[in-house]
């Protein structure tokens, strides 16, 4: 992984409490790390604390899988 | 009406994070308090309190046992206390695997006095330094007083009532009381019911030292501080944690041949209609719960072997709920002990009735009283009543009356016996 996609693991391992393995590029987050609405919606804003972008929320439901949440966040820090 | 038991219990507290290790340090008449440790207490009036102790402690709390990683996480303490509180309560039943049809008939009512202080103060802060898009997504449902019930009814599957009391200090023995109800009147079999709080933050110690009701003169000697009944008390020692029990119908219970600790025999519940903190000068509020549960007990006065007081170790309260005691008691008072348990793990408010009923059934499982620390020089008011002071005393407990008491005048008493 990039070192965003590095950063990006270290958050989603903290929130939802997985194996550092189960966090692939490819990873869902509901369907493959147990995450809930409420759970995006708090990986979200940790993306936005850690990385200094803004997710707006049309673009915030377009994030899925964690290379969604990579390739959002190398597409638009400053 | 169906018979109600007690056939599980669960505990967190001060002195330990589960029912054995925090009773026998109970009876080993240890002292849960301390200088406060979550947060730099140096400037406040009040520096004192009995925290649960983290998992590296002799006795500490392990989240990790029964509590989900993420929950962790999104909730405040006390709904984790009571999570775990009330696991332990189903494991010690033997109800950890009940069917979809038990499960039906199977609920929670799992109160908390106060509920997500810690956290409402902190996403306050959050909201006024970062704006409303930084507020946690779990910030509601993390702090709400029923999302214990919710938390563990989702957990173990239990589909029964799912209800919380918010009574104050008197929480947990109306948890208790109202869950027995709820199986006698065929509203379920089985309920896990209860009470937790984890209050000890900035504003909560700030909070209760301006009502005037923490202690604040042994800031220096954490463990003298609570000491109910004694002349020098001066407000009582905040504690934290969980209580849980399993309540059961007893045929249900006897049929499957499970552990029956007790059998809530009576339950009284009155108000003061008089003022939001200070008791009723006369203790009547006190005196017609005490009346109430023992009528429905259908005991006499001298059946009654064991009292754990609410005796919070304020200068008004003690002496109240004594005389009121007294008063209906006459001449049985002779031969109960009364101790206030609060004298070690501090005041638990939601989660004080739960925690001294399991005290108050231990007490009849091994025959032996807890002590009221600190006890040094009583009020003259409280001469000539057995208070256990310093030591536990092993003597005859058959039957167990259990006060709570609560801001806004709200007063609770259980009774129970060994079957």
């Amino acid at each position: 992984m990039s070192e965003t996609g590095d950063r990006v693991k270290k958050i989603v391992i903290e929130h939802l409490g997985v194996e550092a393995e189960k966090v692939t590029e490819d990873a869902s987050f509901i369907d493959d790390l147990g995450a809930d609405s409420l759970d995006i919606v708090e990986l979200v804003m940790a993306f936005e604390e850690e990385f200094g972008v803004e997710i707006p929320d049309d673009a915030a439901e377009k994030i899925s899988t964690v290379n969604d949440a990579i390739e959002y966040i190398d597409s638009h820090k400053g | 009406m169906r018979r109600v038991v007690i056939t599980g219990l669960g505990l967190v507290t001060p002195l330990g994070a589960d029912v054995e290790t925090a009773w026998s340090n109970l009876i080993a008449a240890r002292s849960g308090a301390g200088t406060i440790t979550r947060f730099d207490a140096s400037e406040y009036k009040c520096r004192i309190a009995c925290e649960v102790k983290p998992a590296t402690h002799e006795y500490g709390f392990d989240p990790n046992k029964r509590v989900d990683h993420k929950v962790q996480r999104q909730v405040d303490p006390f709904i984790i206390y009571g999570i775990d509180a009330a696991g332990q309560a189903l494991e010690d039943a033997g109800l950890t695997d009940m069917t979809e049809a038990e499960r039906l008939r199977a609920g929670c009512s799992i109160g908390s006095g106060i509920g997500g202080l810690p956290g409402i103060a902190s996403e306050s802060l959050v909201l006024n330094e970062k704006g409303p898009g930084r507020v946690s997504p779990h910030f509601v449902h993390g702090r709400l007083i029923n999302l214990i019930s919710g938390q563990v009814s989702i957990k173990y599957g239990l589909m029964g009532p799912n209800h919380a009391v918010v009574t104050a200090c008197s929480t947990g023995a109306h948890s208790i009381g109202d869950a027995a109800r709820m199986i006698a009147l065929d509203d379920a079999d089985v309920m896990l019911a209860g009470g937790a709080e984890g209050a000890i933050c900035p504003i909560g110690i700030a909070g209760f030292a301006q009502a005037r009701a923490l202690s604040t003169g042994f800031n220096d000697t954490p463990e003298r501080a609570s000491r109910p009944y004694d002349v020098d008390r001066d407000g009582f020692v905040m504690g934290e944690g969980a209580g849980v029990v399993v309540l059961e119908e007893y045929e249900r219970a006897k049929a499957r041949g499970a552990k029956i600790y007790a059998e809530v025999i009576g339950y009284g519940l009155t108000g003061d209609a008089y003022h939001v903190t200070a008791p009723h000068p006369e203790g009547s509020g006190a005196f017609r719960s005490m009346e109430m549960a023992l009528r429905k007990s259908g005991l006499a006065l001298e059946d009654i072997d064991y009292i754990n007081a609410h005796g919070t170790s304020t200068p008004l309260g003690d002496e109240l709920e004594l005389g009121a005691v007294r008063r209906l008691f006459g001449s049985a008072i002779d031969t109960l002990s009364m101790s206030s348990t609060k004298s070690a793990i501090g005041h638990l408010l939601g989660g004080a009735g739960a925690v001294e009923s399991i005290f108050c059934v231990l007490a009849m499982r091994d025959q032996i009283v807890p002590p009221t620390l600190n006890l040094d020089n009583p009020s003259e008011s409280c001469l000539g009543v057995d208070l256990v002071p310093h030591k536990a005393k092993e003597r005859k407990v058959r039957a167990v009356l259990n006060n709570s008491f609560g801001f806004g005048g709200t007063n609770a008493s259980l009774i129970m016996k060994a079957v």
